[in-house]
């Protein structure tokens, strides 16, 4: 929780191309559990080619939002449009959804009965019905740019946590997402093994991906970020841009969050 | 003595070397697991005695002094003091077979060498894929092989799945153009199954006879009373094994379907099942059934006595199932739908088959448990193996004999049981891909 895995790299901030087009607009989102308020009145717009970073306390709803997104979890206020698409109940239109939005998890959640490979594939050919071929092909295409491709036929227990994490973004890259959200991909790595996701995550965001991601990584936050969201109890309490919001946080939530995870 | 070490520099690597002769080999295995401490020791003494005891009083029993050749069982006692295994060797057709007709008695045989390849690529991934196609056509070949009568009746009910398959394909193309897609692949599924039921439950029988009257090619039929012994067991238990196991996963999905009255249909179904003993269920097959099917049709007794124990048993499934969908963790759903694969497809090929496997211990318990049920159905008058007995031991001639049958029955169901296990051992193996 911290900037252990500071970026040694010199990050090419001319590819960060933001465009005017919206790629996803929250409304006035409200979710509850049960009795228990977890989202309240979220309203965000995020345009094509933004890098976002949500952080804040735990229990604080970023990971419920970012699922709320591509409907892991059910909204039942406000309206969440996600590439022109409404997100409702229509079982075709979230599955349409889900296949545009690429999701990585805290633990990875490979298919461990699978090969690499075969966890690569499985999308393409049984959702987009690709020929074997043609979706191999681009799975070795992803494995290598994640730098992966030499364990291609290994099954994902006999990987490293942070090979997993980056076979887990490879898979999310076969659909050829237009979105790619993140749920605290380094938080159940060890810390020289945070290094190597956090540089494929720089690669990516600078293909000019939209990228929403839940972490703790500060130091990915200030150079990768366009903008840095901080939520508290279910609300947006703080946005701004990364330079800004370390710097000169307006809030007191705000100062207390950042002074407890930049101390040490 | 100071607290203060030397500072210490690695000099070199440390090659690896091969292990000493008191790590590997024959004598370091005989002394680790067998002699490595008192207990063990004490142990392992004890142990080679009681195997000593039993082959000493076994050995001469059964290999030495059994008597292979008498007419009865005065006469074995007369000649030898071992096993009289001669009522094996003049009755073991009977064990098999039952009372089937003598001269028929290749056509089980037959149904029972293409059981085997059937089985082939179903059991092993090493098969010809193609030859599945060809198991799918088993059920109805052996019904024909060991029932006989009619080419029909078998051709009429195989026929059943494929007409099924093109209404479906027809429905589906006509349906599409008028609603959601969804909903119409949904409706024609239903609509092709509806009719395919109907087709085998009242139209077969008919078929069969029509077909029949017309050009009578066809087996000589043999009653279900004529079958028995081995034959039955296996009968029962291997059509109660491959109809349970789909039923029992279609169970377990269904209890934890989001639908409530599919849930509350697939739940009470079980429960209801699970509270009954077997027995009940045979009885109610023997007597109830009748009463609640359409008047006219006659059911076979096997055929029955199938249905009940392939329910039983896909409630068990169903719950041992369960528990395999239950130990997988969340995560695996979320990743499943994150990539958009739809509720059949993300059970088919993600789901479904890691429950399964880490369900492989139990489900193969419940089949052994189904496979040596189907002795129960002596209660109901069917002449299984330890109904055979019965006849055999009344015989004037083998009148007292009691170790012999019973080991020569307990044998077989070893042999099957213990099959199964070694195979779900084997299984287990080749699924196993690394740690998770």
């Amino acid at each position: 929780m911290s900037d252990t895995a500071v970026l040694d790299r010199e990050i090419d901030r001319s590819k960060l191309q933001i465009s005017d087009e919206i790629a996803i607009e929250i409304t006035m989102m409200n979710k509850w559990y049960g009795d228990f308020h977890v989202l309240r009145d979220i309203s965000l717009t995020v345009n094509r080619g933004e890098r976002i970073v949500v952080c804040g306390p735990s229990g604080s709803g970023k990971s419920t939002l970012i699922r709320c997104i591509n409907r892991l979890e059910e909204h039942q206020k406000g309206t969440i449009i996600v590439d022109g698409i409404e997100l409702s109940s229509d079982l075709k239109n979230i599955d349409k959804i889900r296949s545009e939005v690429g999701m990585c998890f805290q633990h990875f959640n490979l298919f461990p009965h699978l090969s690499v490979l075969d966890n690569c594939t499985l999308a393409p050919m049984w959702v987009r019905k690709e020929p074997r071929k043609e979706a191999e092909d681009r799975a070795m295409h992803y494995l290598e740019r994640v730098k992966i491709a030499d364990q291609a036929l290994k099954f994902p227990g006999q990987l490293s946590g942070g090979q997993q994490q980056r076979v887990a973004i490879a898979r999310s890259l076969c659909m050829n997402p237009r979105i790619m959200l993140f749920d605290e991909p380094t938080s159940a790595l060890d810390p020289e093994m945070i290094k190597e996701v956090l540089d494929v995550m720089v690669d990516l965001a600078e293909t000019g991906m939209t990228m929403i991601c839940v972490t703790h990584e500060m130091g990915f936050a200030r150079q990768v970020a366009n903008r840095v969201i901080f939520m508290d109890q279910g609300q947006i309490i703080e946005q701004n841009e990364p330079e800004e919001f370390f710097n000169n946080p307006q809030s007191d939530r705000t100062k207390l969050f950042l002074s407890q995870i930049l101390s040490h | 003595m100071s607290n203060r070490h030397e500072p210490f520099v690695a000099s070199g690597d440390i090659q690896p070397s091969p292990p000493p002769s008191s790590v590997v080999g024959p004598i370091a295995w005989v002394r680790e697991n067998l002699f490595s401490g008192v207990a063990n020791t004490v142990m392992t003494l004890i142990g080679i005695y009681v195997i000593y005891s039993l082959l000493a009083s076994l050995v001469p029993w059964l290999l030495l002094n059994s008597v292979w050749n008498a007419s009865s069982l005065q006469d074995c006692r007369s000649i030898d003091n071992g096993a009289c295994l001669a009522v094996i060797r003049e009755r073991y057709l009977q064990f098999i077979y039952g009372f089937y007709p003598t001269e028929e008695r290749w056509r089980p045989v037959v149904a029972f060498v293409l059981m085997l390849v059937a089985l082939w690529p179903v059991l092993f991934a090493g098969a010809p894929r193609k030859l599945l196609y060809a198991s799918a056509l088993y059920p109805a070949t052996a019904y024909w092989l060991i029932w006989g009568g009619t080419i029909w009746g078998p051709l009429a009910v195989m026929a059943g799945p494929i007409v099924g398959i093109i209404l479906y394909r027809v429905f589906d193309k006509v349906l599409s153009g008028m609603m959601d897609e969804g909903i119409a692949g949904i409706l024609s599924m239903a609509g092709a199954l509806l009719l395919t039921i109907t087709w085998w439950l009242f139209a077969v029988v008919q078929v069969d006879a029509i077909l029949g009257s017309i050009l009578n090619i066809g087996l000589e039929p043999v009653a279900s009373d004529k079958i028995g012994g081995f034959l039955l067991s296996m009968i029962i238990g291997v059509s109660g094994i491959a109809g349970s196991f789909p039923l029992g996963i279609a169970l377990a999905l269904g209890r934890q379907s989001n639908l409530i009255f599919i849930k509350a249909l697939c739940t009470g179904f079980i429960e209801f099942i699970r509270g009954v003993p077997l027995i009940t269920l045979l009885f109610v097959a023997s007597v109830l059934l009748q009463y609640f099917l359409p008047p006219g049709t006659t059911f076979d007794l096997i055929l029955r006595v199938v249905i009940m124990v392939t329910l039983f048993a896909a409630a068990y499934m169903a719950e041992v199932i369960r528990g395999g969908l239950a130990a997988l963790p969340k995560g695996q759903y979320e990743a499943a739908d994150a990539l958009g694969l739809d509720y059949w497809k993300s059970m088919r090929l993600i789901v479904l088959p890691q429950a399964l496997k880490i369900s492989i211990p139990g489900i193969v318990n419940t089949f052994i448990g189904l496979f040596k049920d189907t002795t129960l159905v002596i209660v109901i008058g069917m002449l299984d193996p330890v109904g055979i007995l019965g006849p055999i031991r009344a015989d004037q001639n083998w009148n007292g004999i009691v170790w012999e049958l019973y080991g020569f029955i307990a044998i077989f169901f070893f042999v099957f049981c213990f099959g199964m296990s070694r195979y779900s051992l084997y299984l287990e193996r080749k699924l196993q891909t690394g740690h998770r």
